[in-house]
């Protein structure tokens, strides 16, 4: 509990003290996205490719705990990334799920159900921080809300453009950078020293339908899909927001009239 | 049948009995139909009736909210999420909420401009501008217990920061700060009473708006020309006039919250807060929603932790003594050559305060934040006491009435009571 209050008062204390944490950061930069725009709406097959992405790559470190399997399917939120029921069984049963207690009061494991969380890599954060040389991998559920900068951040795309660039963004470190033991660097991870291992290259994954898996397709595909993650029903939003505001514009259209009307004697 | 018999306008027999016997329709009749309003209200008369709007919005989306929301610093964040993806239309009640908190700043902030501006704090009016501080207050306070409640990084760090101040306080201030988190950090027990609080606030705003209403209409509203009414040719009646403006006003208003609450829905909060909160993980900067930082600018402009507290309080408490400090025998600054321009220089002192308050306190923005913290308190301390006695006003027109038919060249007959109704 102390130490708490030591931290909080730390925090207090930063406040007061500039540039304490000032690093350097580099904005990732900006991509086409299907999703942008206001009649912008996620690409399926995009959705799919980028799901294939996370399930066989990221899902070894990083956790999605705020997503279920089902909502990949046609009930899911903002009707799914476009599988059917039955993929999404398959791609649930594929898992194992600590269940329990049973009727003895043990814990056992089951292949998973579309109901189902996605399973976590780890079992809690120390764990996760043990296993990647003390740096907890984030979950990604909501992670492209939780980063981006500036005007793209302003307009939802600078979340998938900072997932882009980080992915895409892992180089030599430049001369004199003191680059600490077990880190890597990153154009566009603050600071640079990153902790993860560049995760995608050239064709880690081989695509189901076909699409040639380049670095920045893998990238692209996989931001898309973390964007669908974090806002499955942006779709939605964007198209009541359509029509909401048409309706809106008329209305006070029709209100601007009457008003005008109202008060022709008094002016 | 005894008594006073019903005045309300209706054919309805089971009204006019109702109304016999409570008065409510009579009530309504009176005070949003026939109530008398002065006749040359310009646009930004509509932003009072747009924060009563707002108000309703707020509560409404948040007794929803609430129905999901689980005040535990392990469920949270989650509940927040949960009630996002597996709610029918949560995202909307939640960027309701959420961007509503920002409109109504924008809207009651232009309302107390308005209110400055056009002298409307001068005397009789002293007690209702007072209230609508006092409602300003109430308002910060509510802003910032729902901010801490969706448990993100901004939240947490956010509530550690404005509840250290209180450690400012000489000898008393580390106890207070205790008492106040329920704990020596920000935790559960800070949580669960931040949302006792913000769900009680909101009505306790209601109350003081109640208030704020009963000193509008013991005076009736100012006017652009700041002069009194001086009969029935000066006033319109509310209903058809001013109801049917402010539902213009309103649809307005509601196209540009509309934008935000779909199209951009997070363009006016911080990344950060989608992080879950971790007390052993200092995010980079820690900044308060955006109408609370031309304040948090005063804050930091100040090395002094003690003074600098202080000074922020006293900037929202100095709009309590504007009746006092502004000395001018004329209300609005139409008629008032020097002050007309003084009052764009504080707006714009307020906007650079504000964006000092979103940037790390370094290079140019200490400069900035210092000398826009001096001028804020030069304005109302020095310059308006000053100006008010100093400047020559011009001349008053005779009545409203005269004024508004003078102006659009209309023969005064149109101005008479008859015409308007």
């Amino acid at each position: 509990m102390m130490r708490l209050a030591t931290i909080a008062a730390l925090g207090a204390a930063l406040m007061f003290s500039p540039a304490a944490f000032a690093q350097e950061e580099i904005e990732a930069p900006h991509q086409d996205w299907s999703f942008a725009g206001v009649f912008g709406t996620f690409d399926r097959g995009s959705l799919q490719r980028g799901f294939q992405v996370y399930n066989e790559v990221c899902s070894n470190c990083h956790s999605m705990k705020l997503l279920h399997y089902r909502d990949l399917g046609p009930d899911g939120p903002g009707g799914g990334i476009g599988f059917s029921d039955a993929e999404v069984a398959a791609i649930a049963a594929q898992k194992q799920v600590e269940d329990g207690p049973n009727d003895q009061g043990e814990m056992f494991r089951r292949p998973g159900k579309p109901q189902d969380a996605f399973v976590s890599p780890f079992p809690n954060e120390q764990a996760a921080r043990a296993a990647n040389g003390g740096a907890a991998p984030p979950d990604l559920s909501v992670i492209v809300k939780a980063r981006g900068k500036g005007l793209e951040y302003l307009w939802g795309e600078g979340g998938p453009d900072y997932v882009y660039g980080i992915l895409n963004g892992f180089t030599d470190a430049p001369k004199g950078f003191a680059l600490p033991q077990g880190k890597m660097y990153n154009t566009y991870f603050p600071g640079h020293a990153i902790s993860m291992p560049p995760p995608l290259a050239d064709s880690t994954v081989k695509f189901q339908d076909g699409t040639k898996a380049t670095l920045a397709q893998e990238a692209h595909d996989v931001a898309t899909f973390l964007t669908w993650a974090a806002e499955p029903y942006m779709e939605d939003r964007k198209q009541t927001g359509a029509k909401a505001i048409l309706f809106l514009l008329a209305m006070t259209g029709v209100l601007y009239g009457a008003k005008r009307k109202v008060w022709k004697d008094v002016h | 049948m005894s008594g006073t018999p019903s005045t309300v306008r209706t054919n309805n027999r089971l009204v006019k009995w109702i109304d016999t016997r409570l008065p409510i329709f009579s009530f309504m009749q009176d005070a949003a139909m026939d109530y008398p309003e002065p006749r040359n209200l310009n646009y930004w008369w509509n932003f009072g009736s747009l924060a009563g709007i707002m108000l309703v919005i707020m509560i409404v989306t948040g007794i929803f909210l609430a129905m999901q929301y689980t005040p535990h610093v392990d469920h949270a964040f989650n509940s927040v999420e949960r009630l996002m993806r597996d709610v029918n239309y949560g995202w909307l009640l939640r960027y309701l909420h959420m961007n509503g908190a920002s409109f109504f700043f924008i809207v009651v902030y232009i309302h107390i401009f308005r209110g400055y501006y056009y002298g409307s704090y001068k005397e009789p009016r002293e007690l209702l501008w007072m209230l609508g501080v006092l409602i300003l207050l109430l308002m910060m306070a509510t802003a910032f217990f729902g901010y801490v409640l969706p448990w993100g990084q901004m939240s947490y760090w956010g509530a550690t920061v404005i509840t250290n101040l209180f450690t400012a306080i000489p000898v008393i201030g580390n106890p207070i700060h205790t008492w106040l988190l329920g704990g020596f950090a920000v935790d559960n027990p800070t949580l669960n009473r931040f949302f006792s609080l913000h769900y009680l606030l909101p009505f306790v705003i209601a109350g003081v708006v109640g208030l704020h209403l009963i000193a509008l209409r013991q005076h009736g509203s100012n006017n652009p020309l700041g002069i009194a009414v001086k009969g029935p040719q000066d006033q319109i009646p509310f209903h058809p006039y001013y109801t049917i403006k402010d539902m213009f006003g309103l649809g307005v208003f509601l196209i540009i919250y509309a934008i935000f609450v779909f199209e951009l829905p997070n363009a006016l909060g911080d990344p950060q807060n989608y992080i879950q909160a971790n007390p052993l993980q200092t995010p980079s900067e820690i900044v308060p929603e955006w109408y609370l930082l031309p304040f948090y600018a005063i804050l930091r402009s100040i090395p002094d932790k003690l003074i600098g507290v202080l000074a922020m309080f006293a900037a929202i408490f100095i709009l309590f003594l504007l009746p006092w400090l502004d000395t001018s025998r004329v209300r609005s600054s139409y008629f008032r050559p020097i002050h007309k321009w003084v009052f764009w220089l504080l707006v714009i002192d307020v906007v650079a305060l504000g964006t000092v308050g979103a940037h790390r306190p370094e290079g140019a923005y200490i400069v900035v934040g210092r000398i826009a913290t001096f001028y804020y308190f030069l304005h109302f301390i020095v310059l308006l006491p000053l100006i008010g006695w100093f400047e020559r006003p011009l001349p008053l027109p005779e009545s409203i009435a005269a004024a508004v038919t003078k102006k659009s060249g209309v023969p005064s007959a149109s101005a008479q009571p008859g015409a308007a109704e």
